[in-house]
């Protein structure tokens, strides 16, 4: 092709892809533009949250020292909620540093610091509109105002990635693809997060909480809601989101937003926000729907990463790390492209050798299936389950002085009448399959 | 269950902790014909900032896009693909500071 390039590569998107493959290929001495649609970094994003700083070390390399965290997260916790209070489980590891709570307005900008002095051309304020394709490659992007032609495009443009769908590289999503979480940032002075969670003042330790279950308040009459609820401490703000399947909110004409109220009053939610101050509601979705659906990740010209290419393990709330190391992959494969002048899908194919060969791929891959069993079991998980764990700890803790054979026998007999034996198998088989596929990894 | 009219106070009241860059013109476009057809009305219920409402002379469907909180769930949730989905432009739409 005869084209004019004014860049090496060009990267549409600044959030955690984006800005990694910039850096990696400013690194290189290559010329990247990147271009972000947001008047500030960061400014349209929302996560949990926290930033996984494995990952963030590997982008970031001597830089990383540079990055300013609220709380480091030492505290994770999973708990099961029911009516009356809940049935959870926590570990603790007040040495790790894996992962920093940081707002994305802080984050980004950070990163983009960081990446302008390494040589990124960071170009905000600007919507990529379409790409430009000629002969099947794609040789640039077209702004609201004008174009830039690269010879490598890299498509870090999120969820919704309406680039890779106009050329094709990804069909659109069902519903039940898609997770929709809202988010309240609720302010509370630093000093009471720190007395109700334990923490200290420096800020060295935070938590994450993760809740699941909906058998309580008017969510109980909600069938087959596939959800969850997040809770992590930053310094002066926590943060609570839940999650749920976009088809299931859909089937059963439910508003998220309605489900975060519900959560803000159960009576193990309730006094952790006590006091607080909503200053900020958020809405973002989650791709769910893994590596099955996957989009062409490399065509002539151009690569996809993070969101894009739906690289989360929405099991774990990791988004970051994926996003990072896939942006990471796909700025070294467009270096090696440069330096070879070629620009093929097979040349770039690289990059899908690169994700195959590293947690990325591996880790989707087993967790393929996982949440689609989970989502056929959501009524067990949500609702059954967490009921008859609480039965179950109330016999043991009651103390109402009847023999506990008797009252375990009797529950486990009641469990099995209730349940049938059918749906106990079918729990059973897809909770194993679950723990399976991790093990394995195949 | 849930209460329609309590859960739009509730959001009204959450959008006015939102700050936005309000774009002139709206980046939601619905294609009214398809929703005269629609029996769900699914993006009234679904949106989590109750951008979407059924006029109540008229029956179209009426889009206060300045709420937009750029999720993009409606577009993925209406059955007859009826939306016309873009981003506002550039600088313009919502602004996350404490996310
Ligand atoms: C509720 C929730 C909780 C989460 N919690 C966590 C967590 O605790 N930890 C974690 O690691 N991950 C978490 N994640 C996932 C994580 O946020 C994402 O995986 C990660 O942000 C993806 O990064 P990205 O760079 O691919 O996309 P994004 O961060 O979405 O960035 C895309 C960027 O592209 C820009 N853009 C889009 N289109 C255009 C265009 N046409 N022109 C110009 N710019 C454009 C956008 O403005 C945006 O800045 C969570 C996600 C959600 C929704
Ligand atoms: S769900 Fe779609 S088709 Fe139905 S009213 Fe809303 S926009 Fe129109
Ligand atoms: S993108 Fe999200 S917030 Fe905006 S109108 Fe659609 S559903 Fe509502």
């Amino acid at each position: 092709m005869d084209i004019n390039y004014n860049a090496d590569s060009i990267i549409v998107g600044a959030g955690p892809a984006g800005i990694s493959a910039a850096l990696e290929i400013a690194r290189a001495g290559k010329r990247v533009v990147l271009i972000e649609r947001s008047p500030h970094p960061g400014a349209k994003n929302m996560y949990g949250g926290s930033v996984y700083t494995h990952a963030l070390k590997e982008i970031l390399k001597e830089d990383f020292d540079l990055i300013k965290y609220e709380r480091i997260i030492t505290s994770h916790t999973w708990s099961f909620l029911n009516e009356k209070g809940s049935f959870e489980m926590t570990y603790n590891n007040n040495d790790s540093t894996a992962s920093y709570a940081v707002k994305r307005f802080n984050l980004e900008k950070q990163l983009i610091e960081i990446a302008k002095k390494r040589g990124v051309y960071y170009i905000p304020n600007t919507l990529v509109k379409e790409l430009l394709v000629q002969n099947g490659t794609v040789y640039g992007v077209k702004t609201e105002l004008e174009e830039y032609y690269a010879p490598v495009t890299i498509l870090a443009d999120g969820v919704n990635s309406l680039l890779a769908r106009k050329i094709n590289l990804r069909s659109d999503f069902k519903p039940q693809d898609m997770i929709l979480s809202v988010k309240e940032a609720i302010k509370l002075d630093k000093k009471t997060i720190e007395e109700r969670f334990n923490l200290k003042e420096d800020c060295s330790n935070g938590v994450n909480k993760q809740y699941f279950g909906t058998n309580f308040g008017y969510l109980k009459c909600i069938k087959n809601l596939f959800m969850m609820t997040f809770l992590y401490t930053f310094k002066d703000t926590l943060m609570l989101g839940v999650g749920a399947n976009l088809g299931d909110l859909t089937k059963n004409k439910i508003n998220i937003n309605f489900v975060i109220d519900e959560v803000k009053k159960h009576p193990d939610i309730a006094p952790l926000i006590k006091g607080g101050e909503t200053i900020e509601y958020s809405a973002h979705l989650i791709p769910e729907g893994g590596f099955k659906k996957m989009p062409k990740l490399v065509t002539n010209g151009a690569i996809i990463v993070g969101d894009a290419a739906g690289f989360i393990n929405s099991v774990h709330f990791e988004g970051t790390n994926f996003a990072l190391m896939s942006g990471k992959y796909a700025g070294e494969t467009a270096v090696s492209a440069l330096d070879s002048g070629t620009y093929t899908e097979q040349v770039l194919s690289a990059y899908v050798k690169k994700l195959e060969n590293s947690f990325i791929l591996k880790d989707l891959y087993s967790y393929r299936n996982i949440i689609e069993r989970l989502h056929s079991r959501s009524n067990s998980l949500s609702v059954y389950y967490p009921n008859k764990i609480a039965e179950l700890f109330e016999i043991i803790t009651d103390a109402n002085c009847i023999s506990k054979a008797s009252q375990i026998r009797k529950y486990m007999f009641d469990f099995l009448k209730e349940r049938g034996l059918r749906e106990v198998v079918k729990d059973m088989f897809a909770f194993s399959k679950c723990g399976a596929d991790v093990f394995f990894g195949k | 269950m849930q209460n329609d009219k309590e859960n739009s106070k509730s959001i009204q009241n959450k959008l006015s902790t939102v700050k936005y860059n309000c774009d002139d013109s709206t980046h939601l476009i619905v294609s009214q014909e398809k929703c005269a057809k629609c029996k769900d009305k699914t993006c009234t219920y679904i949106c989590p900032a109750g951008v979407y409402s059924v006029d109540e002379n008229t029956g179209e469907i009426v889009v206060q896009y300045e709420n937009c909180l750029e999720c993009g769930a409606c577009r993925i949730a209406c059955p007859k693909h009826a939306i016309d989905w873009n981003y506002p432009h550039a600088g313009c739409g919502v602004i996350f500071k404490n996310n």
